[in-house]
């Protein structure tokens, strides 16, 4: 049975990710509504401001159905998405869905001028990767339980836990679909 | 894709707002603004005051940068490259080269592509929007009339560029050399294009958007993100009209989310019917 990928579709950079879910033989879906929801496997926090995403559903009830969501099925954030998962945000401080215990600081490097492209190693087969860290926020484990799979010059850049991603790096600019494969590989079949 | 058109694309399905002070910049960041544009005076003042409009004082954008958390734009006049140099020295997000002021160099857009910090630019038609895109701009947005809160004329250059990217689709390299020449570009990027069949950056709407309706018509359009000048701070209602804005640019193709968001807004800016303006009051016949 073909899988559905969800990207969260009130705000951000939606669109770059429906080519690489595809790529990876999953359906690709925006998500808007806890309808939506309901008809995905996996979900990805995307990047944009979460300012404008928590805003946006202030008034909604998809932060409580997100969370149910985390419970059973993937979710990877992305950036912005990241800081939505994480349970501590500051510079300044937030309100956040707090679903993996890592602290995101909110444009850690500064303003886009100190964005920047790298290279990192996949932890799965050491291969080089490029990605992109756009105003990006600094991420870093508040827990033993969480597990950092990707550095970048000494800091965790990608970290997991059980079946929830945060990376502050995005890949959907290129044209690997590394991550997306492997948020795919932990839908539970 | 370069680092800077990624900044873009994390602006989309968003509304960009005008501000002219740090209270204002608050009440867009908390009403769900992308980003800020930073200026000293909205477009609607600056077509009343009349004169030579300039890059803002960078006092006040430096004073709005430090207040909020989402990116942060300013305005230079096109061509103006010292003022360009300001702002990133300032390390502004993104630097609008803009018809709104008075233009500084009568033949030449800045070479964009000389700075790190990303440019957006205007563009009422396909060959604008590239020539923009080749001298380096990460972002293009209509040149609706500013400060009219009148959206006619965004339409029509979303409409202008929709039909022309239409025309590219399976043109014969000898037709797409031709409109290489007649756009002012190289072959290689008409080529790009037309095997795309969309721009290789985002395409905002900017330019006369007042109310939600405006914005969730830009966006049917095919509009990315919409910025909105004069719209919001014009009107009776600051807070309530950007919160609505913000809700119609992600729930466009949505009329009871339109409807439930366009109720009771207060009286709207006023504006300007396009065809009372002579030809020196046009903006967007501005730039090159």
């Amino acid at each position: 049975m073909t899988r559905s990928v969800g990207v969260l579709a009130l705000q951000g950079c939606v669109e770059p990710h429906f080519d690489l879910i595809r790529q990876v033989g999953a359906r690709a879906a925006a998500v808007r509504t806890e309808e939506d929801l309901e008809n995905v496997d996996a979900l990805i926090l995307p990047g944009g401001e979460s300012t404008t995403m928590l805003r946006l559903m202030k008034y909604t009830n998809l932060p409580e159905a997100i969370k149910e969501f985390a419970t059973r099925s993937p979710i990877w954030g992305i950036c912005a998405g990241a800081i939505l998962l994480a349970s501590v945000v500051e510079n300044p401080e937030q309100e956040s869905f707090s679903l993996m215990p890592i602290r995101a600081s909110r444009n850690a490097y500064g303003s886009q001028s100190f964005s920047f492209k790298a290279h990192v190693e996949s932890p799965w087969d050491g291969s080089s990767k490029c990605v992109d860290f756009i105003r990006a926020p600094k991420l870093s484990a508040e827990s033993s339980e969480v597990q950092q799979l990707v550095s970048y010059h000494s800091e965790g850049v990608l970290f997991q836990q059980g079946h929830i991603l945060a990376s502050a790096f995005h890949t959907e600019l290129g044209t690997d679909p590394w991550l997306h494969e492997y948020l795919l590989s932990l839908v539970s079949y | 894709m370069d680092i800077n058109v990624g900044l873009a694309n994390m602006l989309c399905n968003g509304v960009i707002m005008d501000v002219v002070n740090v209270e204002q910049a608050l009440i867009a960041e908390k009403a769900g603004a992308v980003s800020v544009m930073a200026l000293e005076r909205v477009p609607s003042d600056i077509r009343r005051d009349g004169g030579v409009a300039r890059m803002s004082d960078p006092q006040m954008i430096e004073e709005i940068k430090a207040a909020v958390s989402i990116p942060v734009m300013a305005k230079v006049r096109i061509g103006h490259i010292a003022e360009a140099q300001i702002l990133e020295a300032i390390g502004i997000d993104f630097i609008d080269e803009s018809e709104v002021l008075t233009p500084a160099d009568p033949a030449k857009h800045i070479n964009k592509k000389l700075f790190k910090t990303p440019f957006v630019c205007g563009a009422c038609d396909l060959g604008e929007a590239l020539r923009r895109i080749n001298e380096g701009a990460a972002l293009i947005r209509t040149k609706g009339e500013a400060g009219t809160g009148n959206v006619i004329e965004a339409v029509r250059h979303l409409t202008k560029i929709n039909a022309q990217l239409a025309e590219l689709k399976g043109m014969p390299v000898d037709e797409l050399q031709e409109k290489a020449m007649e756009y002012r570009v190289p072959l290689e990027l008409i080529q790009q294009v037309a095997n795309e069949g969309k721009l290789p950056v985002p395409n905002f709407a900017a330019g006369g958007v007042a109310t939600p309706a405006d914005a969730a018509l830009v966006r049917q359009l095919g509009a990315e993100t919409v910025f909105v000048g004069s719209g919001i701070f014009k009107s009776e209602n600051p807070q309530k009209v950007a919160e609505a804005i913000v809700e119609a640019s992600t729930h466009f193709d949505k009329p009871e989310v339109l409807l439930k968001v366009s109720r009771g807004l207060g009286k709207a800016m006023d504006g300007i019917e396009i065809g009372t303006l002579d030809e020196s009051q046009k903006l967007s016949g501005r730039g090159w």
